[in-house]
């Protein structure tokens, strides 16, 4: 029997009808209709799924969509404006950090939630932080280089900044 | 039977669903997950208890730490407490899963699970914490050593839902550490652990507690091992033999993860790494939290 509920995702309140069962990923994906956020190994492996549940990291796939009601739930749509990329999303694409883009609106999240904890990370920091983030295109340095630049007093390594993100055209098709 | 779904806020709401067959569920990292990957179905009736205020909160009580069944392991890495007098409890909790796993997953899940590798168990074992399991009828205090039966097993009822975790502040001079083989830093589940608490008193070891962590059906502790190393000066040969007694009282499986024989070979290393880090630790010496990542490559 399904339940009615109410979501909210990035600030804006969704009624929803929800099998007592279905993940936060299905209910946001399929009843909300926000696809950002991916389905990778739909167990709590690898990240793609991510999302911040009253700021907290929180596998989506793997958390009951009812526990969600009353609470705030943050997607990588939640991360920009309407028209414009936020300041991290602008640095994985100034470094290089994303390639097929699958495991991006999870690593955009954890990364974050790492900033919102400690707004100036080590490296160190920034790869314990991505490590429940698995990407298989990137070898991830350029991802960590990306949270490092986009974090306060973050200056982008020598040589690595092709260009500014102005002059980024947009990406189509990935 | 239809799936139902009740999220509780009171505690009496919580055992009265879990008296009607309903299962608990706080964080999901152990229950969902494990139905996603197909361990055990979900449950047919479900009662949430994460909204539960009664479950929450570290307190300071009469020289031990109540740990309420909803802290997580984010919050005891963080506590001051845990940190100072129970570090163990703080290594093992910075290790568990993921960032996201630490801020979901509740040590009141940790404990139920019963898993023989749960990684804050043996800490938790080795400071003689006690837990509470409540129903509808009342509640009984039990040894955690008295908890676990088998793998995924606890003596508890299925109307029981465990309130809290009570963990004694241990004397002055002890230190603790937990150690584990991993082969990624998150994600990881323990493939050998080992936790030692260890008292010294004026260069003597006065107290000693060793437990193992995926050497055996349940976390236990060896007493073989704290007889090594009790009345002695903590020296190299004393941890040695406290490590190679670890190593011959597990009985582990070979599974995916590691073999029988590597690791009872592991054991003997990471028993050693953590008695030495407990001694570091006990006599003012430094070890970073988590002790397991700091010490790849020690002896």
């Amino acid at each position: 029997m399904k339940v009615t509920a109410t979501l909210t995702v990035n600030g804006t309140a969704y009624p929803v009808e929800l099998d007592p069962h279905a993940s936060l990923l299905r209910a946001v994906r399929d009843e909300i209709g926000l696809t950002g956020s991916k389905e990778g190994c739909d167990d709590s492996e690898c990240g793609a799924c991510m999302m911040l549940l009253d700021g907290k990291p929180v596998n989506s796939c793997s958390y009951l969509a009812l526990q969600a009601e009353g609470r705030a739930v943050t997607t990588v749509e939640g991360l920009a404006g309407e028209e414009e990329l936020g300041e991290l999303q602008r640095a994985f694409l100034h470094q290089g950090g994303v390639q097929c883009g699958f495991c991006t609106p999870g690593m955009l999240v954890s990364a974050t939630a790492l900033l919102h904890d400690n707004p100036e990370p080590s490296d160190e920091d920034i790869r314990i932080a991505l490590s429940g983030n698995l990407c298989r295109c990137t070898g991830y340095d350029g991802i960590v280089r990306a949270v490092r630049q986009a974090s306060v007093g973050g200056v982008a390594p020598l040589g690595a900044a092709v260009h500014h993100a102005d002059t980024v055209a947009p990406h189509h098709g990935g | 039977m239809t799936a139902t779904f009740v999220s509780a806020t009171t505690l009496e709401e919580a055992l009265s669903a879990v008296a009607a067959g309903a299962r608990a569920v706080a964080g999901g990292t152990d229950l969902v997950v494990g139905a996603r990957q197909g361990k055990a179905a979900l449950p047919d009736a479900i009662v949430a208890i994460d909204r539960v205020e009664a479950l929450r909160g570290i307190a300071n009580v009469d020289g031990a730490l109540v740990l309420g069944a909803l802290v997580t392991h984010e919050a005891l890495v963080a506590d001051t407490t845990v940190r100072e007098r129970l570090t163990a409890i703080a290594d093992a909790s910075a290790i568990v899963g993921s960032h996201a796993t630490r801020a979901q997953g509740t040590i009141g899940g940790n404990v139920m699970n019963a898993s023989p590798a749960m990684d804050a168990g043996g800490p938790l074992l080795c400071f003689g914490a006690t837990v509470t399991l409540r129903s509808t009828a009342g509640e009984r205090s039990i040894d955690l050593a008295d908890l676990w039966t088998a793998p995924g097993r606890t003596i508890a009822t299925p109307d029981e839902l465990l309130t809290s975790v009570r963990v004694p502040l241990p004397a002055a001079g002890t230190g603790s550490a937990y150690v584990r083989l991993e082969y990624r830093r998150q994600m990881e589940i323990a493939v050998v652990g080992a936790t030692a608490v260890v008292t010294v008193v004026e260069g003597q070891i006065t107290d000693v507690r060793i437990a193992i962590t995926a050497l055996s059906p349940t976390i236990r502790r060896i007493p073989e091992a704290e007889a090594a190393l009790v009345g002695t000066d903590g020296g190299d040969a004393a941890v040695a033999a406290a490590a190679a007694a670890t190593a011959a009282a597990s009985t582990p499986i070979s599974d995916v993860r590691g073999s029988a024989t590597y690791r009872t070979a592991m054991a003997e290393v990471m028993a050693r790494r953590a008695v030495a880090s407990a001694i570091t630790r006990a006599t003012g010496g430094s070890v970073p939290i988590p002790a397991s990542p700091a010490l790849h490559g020690a002896k």
